[in-house]
């Protein structure tokens, strides 16, 4: 039907003219994944590094002294000596000014000497507990170290080592974890909200009636809204990973190829997402308050990026199920890093796809019963 | 002060009208405040293990028994194919490979040293981390009481050891959980704010009722105080609401002084709903506020230090983030939620806050007349 498909043709040109109008919008749609990346893969790291703490040392003798240099020399810490009291310990953790504190008790080297061991006390500042295991395994590590460097006799050298090898990603450096994590939320933000926003803005504005009395199909004036948003979309992954090889230095071992139609699944899928919203909301505001309140943590939450999804309780697990996101990111993960193959990940394709096709069916439904 | 009653009276009335979206704002805090800090959790348990056994001795058996009931490992494979075991972290089935190998018994009893294998899947490297980190404690730990043991039988005096006992303040169990709900319900409050004050102007510009306003003779800033008001007014509730959802489920009642909460949350809104203004000020459109808007929220959150700690960020995003009025929030919530810090802890947060709550307003006024 050439008619219709030159309809088609006309329509879309329609609204990629109110996609490319509005400069400001457009500007953070491209800017957006650019920033986050950046910020992912120089500014964020779980590594904790040059963390005050507080060495209380009531002892004074050569190990206590001993262990404090060990401790400062450590690029973890930034030691301040005191010899002060509990209280200061708090009134540090309250303002913020440390994090952990060592307290050497009184006769520590010669408790050693006489009675083979002695007591080192580490507190720290539970609030944050990551931190505050963290700090208090490289404390423990540090002080096994001085034990083996000053207590073995050297008839004793024998012993257990382990050789750790780290798979993928030998310098642990975040960008393996958060490029697909980053372009799972980038895509799913921007395709529903750009879609929800859009549709309910012509029903708000009365356009969207001009629309449906039209003989064009209210199938194709769906069709025509999501192309401009699909193809923007393929532009922000093309732009990602770019940035991901060249400036992250992280590259695709799998197929580019199926990445991008991998991409493409999911834009459907979040796009599908974005009608079903618009389908229900009936003002611009509940479409975005639900698109980005309703999404923006759930998405990074779930998604598996931040917190492995196997930590969670059972109930969430189930959750983290329906969240497209999940699914995408464990696909973009397969094929970037590990260079997985489509045959790994028919199921997660198939879940993608199914999702995207019931929000799409569900809608269109909805759609049409409005018309009537 | 009766044009502003007035005004008052008509935005609420607006707000309380609407009801799809009242429930929204109300209830997606409160859900999200269910859901989201049972999600976010860095304490790493459940991680699969495989073992590649080349040595079918005692002594492995002895070690894998005190790697499984550590509590942190779950054996899910043993075998005696290295790329077996590799199969399966390709397969997601495994994150950590241990290889132990032939003749390990043996040449420890005659006194060599021996090394085992660890390989980690580690593109998520806060896993990978610490993962690893366990499994190297947990053989260290079993290496010394070898060591211990064989030190015994030679009959010679016992081995000098340094006891490291920790505790953990203000969080005894290292709930992770206390340490994320102050944190994400500072994220809820900003966005709330942020977007409803952002987004009501804007209607008022797209709708042209704003022109009607400008008519009247209702003063500038009339007009803004009547906007600000009952964001600022439904900022304190839906915080007051997710303090007692923190208090009902999760057990944590602030150790600090609500007083001091509260003043700073008055101030902290009347900041954040001034960015809101600003962003209005900018924005032509509704869907060009949400995404400036989103920009902004989105940078705010990865910068704020809610997962991952400030103090490890590189100087340029270290200044970045306290930039970011949320970094302010997230500390001060924590603090005085957690830490029970008072007003002394907190006094340049205050400074902080209290000069973006200016800087952003004052802009807002000044661009909000230039626009006009």
């Amino acid at each position: 039907m050439p008619a219709s498909s030159s309809q088609l043709l006309t329509f879309i040109r329609k609204e990629f003219a109110h996609v490319l109008r509005d400069r400001k919008t457009l500007l953070i749609l491209f800017g957006l994944p650019i920033v986050q990346i950046i910020i992912f893969g120089f500014a964020l790291t779980n590594e904790v590094k040059n963390a005050s703490i507080l060495a209380v040392d009531y002892a004074r003798d050569e190990v206590s002294s001993e262990i404090i240099s060990k401790l400062k020399a450590s690029k973890y810490f930034d030691v301040e000596t005191t010899s002060s009291s509990h209280l200061d310990i708090l009134s540090g953790f309250q303002a913020g000014s440390a994090k952990l504190a060592v307290v050497f008790p009184e006769n520590f080297a010669s408790d050693l000497r006489h009675f083979n061991s002695a007591a080192l006390q580490v507190i720290t500042d539970g609030s944050d507990p990551n931190t505050a295991n963290t700090l208090t395994n490289y404390v423990r590590s540090i002080v096994i170290d001085y034990q083996s460097e000053n207590f073995t006799t050297h008839g004793n050298a024998s012993g257990i080592r382990a050789e750790v090898r780290m798979l993928y990603n030998p310098q642990l450096k975040g960008a393996h974890n958060f490029v697909p994590g980053v372009m799972a939320l980038v895509l799913m933000l921007i395709c529903v909200m750009m879609t929800a926003v859009s549709i309910v803005r012509e029903k708000e504005l009365g356009t969207m009636e001009v629309l449906l009395v039209s003989p064009f199909k209210p199938e194709l004036v769906i069709l025509s809204k999501a192309i401009p948003y699909l193809i923007l979309s393929l532009v922000n992954v093309a732009s990602i990973l770019f940035l991901s090889v060249f400036v992250l230095e992280l590259p695709v071992k799998g197929s580019v190829a199926l990445l991008f139609a991998e991409s493409t699944l999911f834009i459907f899928t979040s796009l599908a997402l974005g009608l079903f919203i618009s389908v229900r909301a009936q003002t611009q505001q509940t479409a975005m308050l639900i698109s980005l309140l309703g999404m923006l943590l759930p998405t990074l939450l779930f998604s598996g990026f931040m917190f492995p999804i196997e930590n969670m309780p059972k109930a969430l697990q189930i959750i983290s199920n329906v969240v497209p996101a999940r699914w995408y990111y464990t696909i973009v993960k397969a094929i970037m890093i590990k260079g997985l193959g489509i045959g790994a990940l028919w199921k997660e394709t198939l879940i993608l796809g199914g999702m995207g096709m019931f929000f799409l069916v569900v809608s269109l439904k909805n759609f049409k019963i409005r018309l009537a | 002060m009766r044009t502003i009653r007035f005004l008052l009276e008509k935005e609420f009335r607006q707000i309380f009208r609407n009801k799809t979206l009242l429930p929204i704002i109300f209830m997606v805090p409160v859900v999200q405040l269910l859901i989201l800090p049972l999600a976010a959790n860095y304490e790493v348990k459940n991680i699969n293990l495989a073992v590649v056994n080349h040595d079918n001795s005692s002594t492995t058996r002895e070690l894998l028994s005190s790697i499984t009931s550590s509590g942190y490992f779950q054996l899910t494979h043993i075998g005696s194919s290295f790329n077996a075991a590799l199969n399966r972290i390709e397969s997601d089935e495994a994150d950590l490979v241990l290889e132990i190998p032939s003749g390990f018994e043996r040449d420890l009893i005659s006194g060599e040293s021996k090394t085992l294998l660890v390989a980690v899947n580690a593109i998520n490297g806060v896993k990978a981390g610490l993962g690893a980190a366990y499994l190297s404690a947990i053989i260290s730990n079993y290496n010394q009481k070898l060591r211990l043991e064989q030190w015994d039988n030679a009959g010679s005096a016992t081995l000098p050891v340094i006891n490291v006992t920790s505790s953990n303040w203000f969080n005894p169990y290292m709930r992770y959980q206390l340490f994320m709900v102050p944190g994400i319900l500072a994220i809820l409050v900003t966005m709330i704010g942020g977007y409803l004050s952002a987004l009501n102007i804007v209607k008022e510009k797209e709708t042209g009722t704003i022109e009607q306003i400008n008519v009247t003779p209702i003063r500038k800033h009339h007009f803004i105080i009547g906007k600000l008001i009952p964001f600022w007014v439904l900022g304190l509730v839906i915080f007051t609401l997710g303090l007692i959802v923190g208090w009902a489920v999760y057990g944590i009642i602030p150790a600090g002084n609500l007083l001091v909460l509260y003043f700073f949350l008055a101030l902290y809104l009347s900041a954040v709903l001034g960015l809101g203004l600003l962003i209005s000020t900018y924005a032509e459109t509704q869907q060009q506020a949400m995404f400036i808007s989103f920009f902004f929220v989105m940078i705010f959150i990865l910068m704020s230090g809610l997962f991952t700690p400030v103090e490890s960020m590189p100087t340029w995003a270290q200044t970045v983030s306290h930039l970011n009025p949320v970094t302010y929030f997230i500390e001060v919530m924590r603090m005085v939620v957690l830490k029970g810090s008072g007003v002394r802890d907190i006094l340049p947060h205050i400074g902080a806050v209290l000069g973006f709550a200016i800087v952003f307003n004052a802009w807002a006024i000044v661009n909000y007349h230039k626009t006009n």
